[in-house]
């Protein structure tokens, strides 16, 4: 099937150059591979904030819930809930996903609720004309820091790591190969998998100079040991310079959140007409 | 009218709301209806908490200012209530603990030592005792404490017959021909009219008065096969219903106005997204966190105009258990059929009220959603014209199922375009009158009292109870709308035509239900209001009405 066959007739209105391009053709061309797999993307469900990486709901051909800003992950998480057969993947920026909707992001990791997170973080808000967010480094000059930010950025990761995030991988959109198998992975895990993808904004923070000669592929690391994947997280704190590690950082096994629900019988009708007969019964 | 009303009190952590069950289910097996006021403070241990249960031989939905029996297991309760305790009122109390010249001492302390007993079971003792004083049978007590205490059945009943064996008998307490019915509180109802209503799943975060919604339906998900969900906050909540209700389940959040006020964001995505929820909001005194266990009806305006944007919205306000039920039943099936977000407007006087619950009166009507073809391809936001376009699940084979907060196009697709921002904004206009015309299939607006009465008591929400009583003491008419929005003008102009005097009555400072009624021109002559976050009792709310009739 043509890969072409993903794209809406939306009139596409990011900037040339952008990163989300890149993250774009990475989902689209794991969507036709697990097509390809017997994964329908009637299966597919995606869920979007608020931010230039948002638009890609309206630009991909399958179920969306485009929602509000910082809110992606509740939203997927009742998705999933409510239809544990559906495929949940997660679009969010690095304002949404680390400012705005931090809290969500914390749980859905803690839960382990079987969704793919892929966060577009190009430590910048671009959709708001460029202000620093979560992950900008500190000094960062943008309209709201004319002096440069004060604050130092979180490491994303190692926050996830201690969430409980059960996959935790970093992608790059100037990688699309690592960055295709890092959102597979990540779709084939079971259980919350956060993929940080490092992502150029080519009209407010193009950090392609900074990151070409820093990254790397991960070889020879072990994701199944979780101090080694703490340390190799660790080895970039998104501030100070240093090698950028791209791959799966970390990967286990844990129950997912409502996975007991699969089971569950619904109960309608005069079934439930008798339930609430019986508890009526037993307040008499 | 044969009744009786029965005041409990004790320290928080003494077991006062189920002590208040239990008198509740005694007179229930001796044939009374039963309303039950709680009132405690916010804290777990310590403190005065207090309930009045009030049994009458007819439907009541209101407490008196006036004690038959005081059930005293702290000095507060005969000290802090002079004028609940009259000269006739039998008080029990726990002579331990308790000073007071006249009545009927138990040592409770002496008894608990003597079985082996906890503290906590001070509370069977005085029921036991209360139970001798007010004539009711032993055997009566055994079928109440065996049914709804059954934990330490044995050593409860040697505790409560303890109690009764050193009281002497009081005030009879007649035995009726009415037979034993449900009891239930305000959110037990509305989780039972969630259910019946045909909800899938509740999420909520703990707030009073609503957090009893989220627990009693976290019991019962068994039976009934809902989810349940306890997110970490409300923004959590309400979004996580959104994406059940995208997924096809039939969702309701419930929370307080402070947890509210978190779920706008939400609620005005559901309002574009034609996504629906249903939000049980239990109002509470304000502003802020205000007086968290106590009652008001100050948010009439908030869930009015909760959310940015315009977009139609149902409000249904119920008065009693029974309306609770229904209401809640009618608001999932009209939230669901007209993809609109709904709002259960209820009060902690309602929330945590206890009824005597009459499974006959809840008539839920089985409604549909209007008949619309789906067109093919499928398209989430069909321009139709009831405006509800045909709402599909994925996965849809062969068809995407894109629901958007922006302003889009019929497919779900972002759009700046004026004519289709027009369309939209159009489209959902639509749905508000289709709404409307659901409201108008069922009785949206009540009439109790005398209904030829030039005189109207009107009242909202949990005031129906003592407004109802007042009104049959006074011969006036009560109107009751049971929706206040889409408000239901027509039915409303039907309910108080040939009346010469509107007197409202409300839990707030500003009179909100007259402010909306004044932009319908309909006007409200004299407002009684009470903001001190208590209930108004039926003999408080009489003199007041009297008052004014008098005077205005």
């Amino acid at each position: 099937m043509a890969e072409e066959t993903f794209i809406t007739e939306a009139q596409n209105t990011w900037c040339p150059g952008c990163g989300n391009f890149s993250i774009e053709f990475a989902l689209k061309s794991v969507l036709a591979g697990l097509e390809k797999d017997g994964v329908s993307r009637d299966n597919v469900v995606l869920v979007s904030g608020i931010g230039c990486h948002a638009k890609i709901a309206d630009y991909l051909k399958i179920n969306s819930f485009y929602s509000i800003h910082g809110r992606t992950f509740p939203v997927a998480t009742g998705i999933k809930l409510a239809n544990p057969d559906l495929h949940v993947i997660c679009c969010a920026g690095d304002g949404d996903a680390y400012a705005e909707g931090l809290d969500h992001l914390v749980f859905a990791a803690k839960r382990n609720v079987n969704i793919t997170a892929i966060i577009h973080d190009n430590r910048v808000y671009g959709l708001t004309t460029g202000q620093y967010t979560p992950t900008s480094y500190m000094g960062f000059v943008g309209k709201s820091t004319p002096l440069g930010s004060f604050e130092e950025p979180f490491n994303p990761m190692e926050l996830m790591l201690c969430s409980g995030a059960t996959f935790i991988a970093r992608g790059y959109t100037k990688k699309l190969d690592s960055l295709q198998r890092v959102i597979r992975e990540g779709i084939d895990h079971r259980g919350f998998s956060f993929i940080e993808v490092l992502q150029i904004c080519a009209t407010y923070n193009n950090m392609t100079e900074y990151y070409k000669p820093r990254v790397y592929d991960l070889e020879g690391h072990d994701p199944a040991d979780f101090d080694k994947a703490c340390m190799k997280i660790r080895e970039w704190d998104y501030n100070r310079d240093s090698r950028i590690g791209l791959g799966v950082f970390y990967r286990t096994d844990k129950p997912t959140f409502g996975e007991h629900l699969r089971e569950k019988e619904p109960v309608g009708g005069k079934d439930r007409m008798a339930a609430i007969a019986k508890i009526l019964e037993s307040k008499a | 009218m044969k009744e009786f009303s029965t005041l409990i009190g004790g320290k928080a952590g003494d077991g006062i709301n189920s002590a208040g069950f239990l008198v509740a289910q005694l007179f229930n097996r001796m044939g009374y209806s039963v309303y039950s006021y709680f009132d405690y403070p916010s804290l777990i241990k310590g403190g005065h908490n207090f309930s009045i249960v009030r049994a009458a031989g007819t439907k009541i939905g209101a407490h008196r200012n006036h004690c038959d029996f005081v059930l005293a297991l702290n000095q507060d309760t005969v000290s802090l209530h002079p004028d609940l305790i009259g000269g006739d009122t039998v008080v029990v109390f726990d002579s331990y603990k308790v000073k007071y010249g006249n009545g009927v001492p138990v040592d409770i302390d002496k008894v608990l030592a003597e079985e082996k007993a906890p503290g906590v079971m001070g509370n069977s003792c005085i029921i036991g005792a209360f139970a001798c004083a007010a004539g009711i049978p032993w055997e009566t007590l055994v079928e109440v404490f065996r049914k709804h205490i059954p934990k330490s059945l044995d050593l409860n009943l040697r505790v409560a017959r303890r109690g009764y064996d050193v009281a002497k008998p009081g005030i009879p307490v007649p035995r009726l021909p009415g037979k034993a019915v449900p009891i239930v509180t305000g959110n037990e109802a509305i989780g039972l009219g969630l259910v019946q209503g045909g909800m899938d799943a509740y999420v909520a975060y703990p707030m009073t008065p609503a957090s009893n919604v989220l627990h009693f339906l976290a019991g019962v998900q068994g039976e009934t096969g809902i989810t349940v969900v306890h997110p970490e906050n409300e923004i959590g909540v309400i979004l996580m219903a959104l994406g059940f209700a995208y997924a096809g389940k039939k969702t309701a959040v419930g929370t307080s106005g402070g947890g509210f006020c978190l779920m706008t964001e939400g609620f005005s995505l559901s309002g574009m997204s034609e996504v629906p929820v249903v939000v049980v909001l239990g109002q509470r005194t304000g502003p802020s966190t205000g007086l968290p266990t106590y009652t008001a009806q100050s948010e009439l305006f908030f869930a009015l105009h909760a959310g940015q944007g315009e977009f139609p919205r149902l409000i249904a306000a119920p008065g009693d258990a029974e309306q609770a039920a229904e209401l809640s039943a009618i608001a999932v099936q009209i939230s669901w059929n007209c993809q609109v977000p709904a709002i259960i407007l209820v009060d902690k006087t309602l929330c945590e009220g206890t009824y005597s619950y009459a499974e006959e009166l809840v008539k839920v009507p089985r409604l549909s959603p209007p008949d619309e073809p789906p067109a093919e391809p499928y398209q989430r936001y069909a321009l139709t014209p009831s405006g509800v376009s045909p709402a599909r699940f994925p996965p849809v084979q062969g068809s995407m199922v894109k629901v958007n907060g922006y302003v889009h196009d019929e497919d779900g697709i972002t759009t700046e375009d004026a004519g289709i921002t027009i369309g939209m904004v159009e489209k959902r206009k639509r749905k508000a009158a289709t709404l409307a015309g659901e409201v108008k299939k069922f009785d949206a607006v009540r009439v109790f009292g005398n209904p030829d009465s030039p005189d109207v008591l009107l009242c909202w929400g949990s005031n129906k109870g003592v407004a109802s009583e007042v009104g049959g003491e006074l011969g006036i008419r009560v109107v009751q709308p049971l929706i206040l929005w889409p408000f239901p003008e027509e039915q409303f102009r039907k309910a108080i035509k040939g009346s010469s005097r509107i007197i409202s009555v409300e839990d707030n400072s500003t009179g909100q239900l007259a402010v909306l009624l004044s932009r319908f021109g309909i006007g409200v002559d004299h407002q009684v209001l009470r903001y001190d976050g208590r209930p108004f009792a039926v003999d408080e709310l009489a003199a007041r009405v009297k008052e004014v009739m008098a005077h205005g």
